[in-house]
């Protein structure tokens, strides 16, 4: 049993025939190709396959495909606005925020999470906040670390653009 | 000497495609026509399998093909494959022998389908006797399997060819003076006993690997550590030349050295083969806990110690629990075997250690490849013998070091291995000499060090390409798996270094057996030392080529930009300059009955943790404050990822060391998931991580350096064992150290130990 279902994919309207049994992340994979949502725990304790429908992170692995139907989903993908990488992407690459790499994409999400909820957030807040995210190469002081360092990009960011305003 | 880009913190060469979700990695693979292998395992520990019944399977609409281990006979006659003992089946044949074996499996172009039908195959089994414990299976009477088959590659397991009756796999010796005359002559004699648990890799990439049939090569694509053995085993099994079978790796979630020599890749290759699909089997997290496992061990340790504090001579029995099959058991057997008297200077020493086959998932390598089982009973064994002599653990160690210029246990002589800094700098970052807070009331607190080495597993080849193109860019060929360890960037580096040219002008080819040359694998911290030295031979090779052109084109060779030799030579944009550099290391096998060698391993590891705890004694609960790692590297190559690699591994360790563990119920693992099993999270962290690579060099090793993968792991399970104690008197000395335990141990002390239940 199939379903038709029209959405929001990283801010292009798209369509999508999907089983009544598919999760998000088998429908980004399937049918848009998108591998930055990734299973791996398929309980939702591990983060690697975090995406956000309207706006808030949920389990990609556990959330039926067929309910964004109307929604607006966002991936890793997503281009950042300007061109390039964010400043959470670049902040990750420059505290070596990573090993493997697997589970970074959901990492990335819910910082950028963090920081919409919480821009200047103490190392407590992240550790809390991103306590939902499990890295095994175990990055995690510098995954900290580039949190901080992504929060002061932000700022700085925020700073020109008043300026230039 | 100076460098560009060798010891600089370089950030990572894949970055961008890592944080913006666009790295590959071969979970993400797909090919047209490709059918989905789902399997259906063994429900019993130990059990011949009466009748396999696949027809309600077989009925689930969508099932393309149902194989079991008779249908793959039909092309591999003898399916059995593994890097030490020829024993572990494709799938299970007439018996199987752990809970969670693969039986049969299910192909369908929809996993779900694949999945629904594989939960129907019903399959009848005569139960038999099983056994778990590595020490019963000794002398049980449950024999795991009927009869032993070496690869034959290695020399020291040819004479257990045939053996019957048996469930040791292997038995490894080493004795060096006289260990009895040392305890009969000792002031002081401590024996100890020390266990560790089952324990998990958990890569969050789980197993993955898709085979994909063609002329005149079948490929595999696999989440593998180990191309070049998979390529020579899949030929092996398939009776066809090396040519014939290409691996090819992407990137990988993790490795940790689960995903070494045969996992799924032998099975997608048979169903590719019966059935002339691409076929990928991509494992969930619960069939992990079904693939591969850490050695659980028994260890006990006896030493003999003068009045002044001097260790005379130790006496070490090690049991590994290898499960059902060998894997790379019996190599850790030998080869971390000979380590297990410590880092110490100590005359008279007496090794035995087995590896034994249950009825238990098999165990494999595990990021230090038996070492930090070992330490755990060194270290723990160490600092029980300084109290009981009322002596401070650091001074006693220090009386006991192992210099380099004394021969460690084996005779071979240390070079290049800097123990007695490294044990100087945890000692010093943790204020050793100073006062130390105590704590009050029902929070104690307490500090540790503990200390470890690891020979580098010999000997091994590597071998690179470096591939000079004519507008100066370059790419480096080599087999090193980069699975998170920064391989590529570091390689890059050491190339970037020999040419004199930018980092951004390399890309580093991922191994592709038809393109990257041979590498043993990556695995025991081995890369850096032994791809470092052929990339850098290679690169040294393009480059001494490129100035010999030079020269012959009357250039100036050193101030001639790389694309005008091109260029004068072809007369366009033409050409390439290929340099090679192949390594191996010298090495003498220990001798058989003695175990000594001269030169046992071409460099070592050296490790050292520090660890500041508070124990709630009402609780059991400790928190560990404070995590010092200290470790000999040689010269970094890329010093922030040595960092990464030094935090990450102990914190790994920590997870091992405190809560994680396998459950098992008569050979039924029953916390087969991240619910039920738990890794270190964000909240586990110490609040304080520092890590040290001290100053020192590694001679032989590319600019000085050496492996870093494993050595975060070696002082931290007794490290934080050793810290307990000195906070609430209490000592541990089995993993892992849960709230229970620590709270058993307290009451216990008290004179009011808890039941069992």
């Amino acid at each position: 049993m199939t379903r038709t279902i029209r959405f929001k994919l990283n801010g292009e309207a798209v369509t999508a025939e999907v089983p009544a049994h598919w999760n998000l992340v088998e429908l980004l994979q399937n049918r848009f190709g998108l591998n930055g949502a990734r299973e791996s725990c398929g309980q939702g304790m591990c983060g690697c396959c975090t995406v956000l429908v309207n706006g808030a992170a949920v389990s990609g692995c556990l959330y039926l495909a067929a309910f964004v139907d109307g929604a607006e989903v966002a991936t890793v993908e997503q281009p950042a606005p300007g061109a390039g990488l964010d400043a959470v992407q670049e902040a990750f690459i420059a505290r070596g925020a990573f090993q493997c790499g697997f589970c970074t994409p959901g990492f990335v999400l819910m910082t950028r999470q963090l920081l919409d909820e919480k821009p200047d957030p103490t190392e407590d807040d992240i550790r809390h906040y991103l306590s939902g995210n499990l890295c095994r190469c175990a990055a995690y002081p510098e995954i900290i670390e580039a949190v901080k360092l992504a929060a002061r990009m932000r700022k700085q960011h925020t700073a020109t653009a008043d300026k230039r305003r | 000497m100076t460098t560009q880009s060798v010891g600089q913190s370089i950030p990572r060469l894949e970055g961008q495609a890592k944080v913006s979700g666009r790295a590959e990695y071969v979970h993400n693979l797909r090919l047209p026509g490709m059918l989905y292998g789902k399997i259906c395992r063994s429900t019993v520990a130990h059990g011949r399998i009466r009748s396999i019944d696949v027809t309600a399977a077989q009925a689930v609409p969508g099932v393309h093909r149902i194989v079991t281990g008779q249908d793959i006979r039909a092309i591999i006659p003898e399916p059995y494959y593994g890097p030490a003992f020829h024993d572990q089946p494709i799938l299970a044949l007439d018996k199987v022998r752990y809970a969670g074996e693969p039986v049969a499996v299910v192909l369908a172009s929809d996993p779900h389908v694949a999945e629904e039908a594989a939960g129907r195959i019903v399959v009848d089994y005569e139960e038999l006797p099983a056994v778990f414990d590595e020490v019963e299976a000794v002398t049980s009477k449950a024999i795991v399997h009927e009869v032993l088959k070496p690869a034959g590659t290695f020399p020291d397991l040819k004479h257990l060819q045939g053996r019957r009756g048996t469930n040791v796999a292997l038995d490894f010796h080493l004795r060096r003076g006289d260990v009895e005359r040392a305890f009969r002559e000792a002031a002081h004699v401590f024996e100890h006993t020390f266990r560790t648990q089952q324990v998990l890799h958990v890569p969050l990439e789980p197993f993955v690997s898709v085979a994909e049939p063609g002329e005149p090569a079948l490929t595999i694509h696999t989440a593998s550590q180990s191309p070049s053995f998979v390529r020579i085993e899949i030929a092996r099994l398939l009776g066809r030349p090396e040519n014939r079978v290409r691996v090819k790796v992407q990137y990988l979630g993790g490795g940790f050295g689960a995903k070494l020599y045969i996992k799924l890749e032998a099975l997608v290759a048979a169903c590719a083969l019966l059935t002339r699909r691409p076929v990928k089997i991509a494992l969930t997290m619960e069939e992990q806990f079904y693939t591969l496992t850490k050695h659980g061990a028994t260890l006990r340790i006896k030493s003999a110690v003068t009045r002044e504090g001097r260790i005379t001579g130790r006496l070490c029995e090690i049991w590994w629990n290898g499960g059902a099959y060998a894997d790379i058991g019996p190599r850790i057997t030998q080869k971390s075997g000979f380590t297990a008297p410590g880092p110490y200077d100590i005359e008279n020493v007496h090794i035995d250690s087995y590896a034994l086959y249950t009825n238990l998932p098999p165990a494999g390598a595990l990021r230090g490849f038996g070492i930090p089982q070992l330490v755990w009973a060194y270290e723990g064994h160490t600092d029980m013998i300084a109290r009981e002599l009322k002596m401070d653990p650091v001074e006693f160690r220090r009386r006991n070091i192992l210099r380099d210029g004394r021969p460690q246990a084996t005779g071979t002589v240390m070079r290049d291995a800097a123990i007695d800094k490294v044990l100087e700098r945890v000692a010093e970052r943790m204020d050793w000499g100073r006062p130390f807070d105590r704590g009050s009331g029902t929070v104690r607190r307490g500090r540790g060090i503990a200390i470890g080495f690891k020979a580098v597993i010999s000997p091994t080849t590597s071998v690179a390409i470096v591939n000079l193109y004519a507008d100066g860019s370059c790419s480096l060929y080599c087999s090193t798996v980069d699975m998170g360890q920064g391989s590529d960037t570091a390689m890059a580096q050491i190339v970037a270094e020999v040419l004199g040219v930018p980092l951004e002008s390399i890309t580093v080819v991922h191994p592709d057996t038809d393109v990257t040359p041979y590498d043993m694998a990556t695995l025991g911290s081995r890369s850096m030392y032994h791809m470092g030295n052929a990339v850098k031979a290679a690169a040294e090779d393009a480059r001494d080529k490129l100035l010999a052109l030079a020269r012959e084109l009357g250039l100036p060779a050193e101030t001639t930009p790389i694309p005008d030799i091109f260029r004068r030579k072809y007369g366009m944009q033409a050409g390439n300059i290929v340099g090679t550099g192949s390594f191996i290391p010298g090495y003498k096998s220990p001798d058989h009955a003695t175990g000594l060698s001269e030169n046992v391993t071409p460099f070592w590891m050296v490790g050292a943790t520090g660890v500041e705890v508070e124990v709630d004694t009402e609780t059991g609960q400790v928190k560990i404050t404070r995590l010092v790692n200290v470790a000999d590297v040689g010269r970094p190559v890329n010093p922030a990822i040595v960092d990464t690699q030094l935090s990450g591994a102990a914190i790994m360790q920590m997870g091992f060391t405190m809560f994680e563990k396998m459950e098992f119920q008569a050979g039924q693992c029953t916390n087969a998931s991240l619910a039920g099993y738990k890794i270190p999270g964000m909240l586990d962290l110490p609040s304080g991580i520092e890590n040290e690579a001290v100053d020192a060099v590694q001679a032989s090793g590319p600019f000085g350096a050496k492996g870093v993968g494993e050595t975060g792991t070696f002082g931290v399970s007794p490290a934080i064992a050793n810290a307990i104690d000195d906070a609430v008197g209490v000592r541990l000395t089995s993993l892992p150290l849960t709230p229970e335990a620590v709270y058993r141990a307290l009451r216990a002390k008290e004179g009011r130990a808890l039941g069992d239940k």
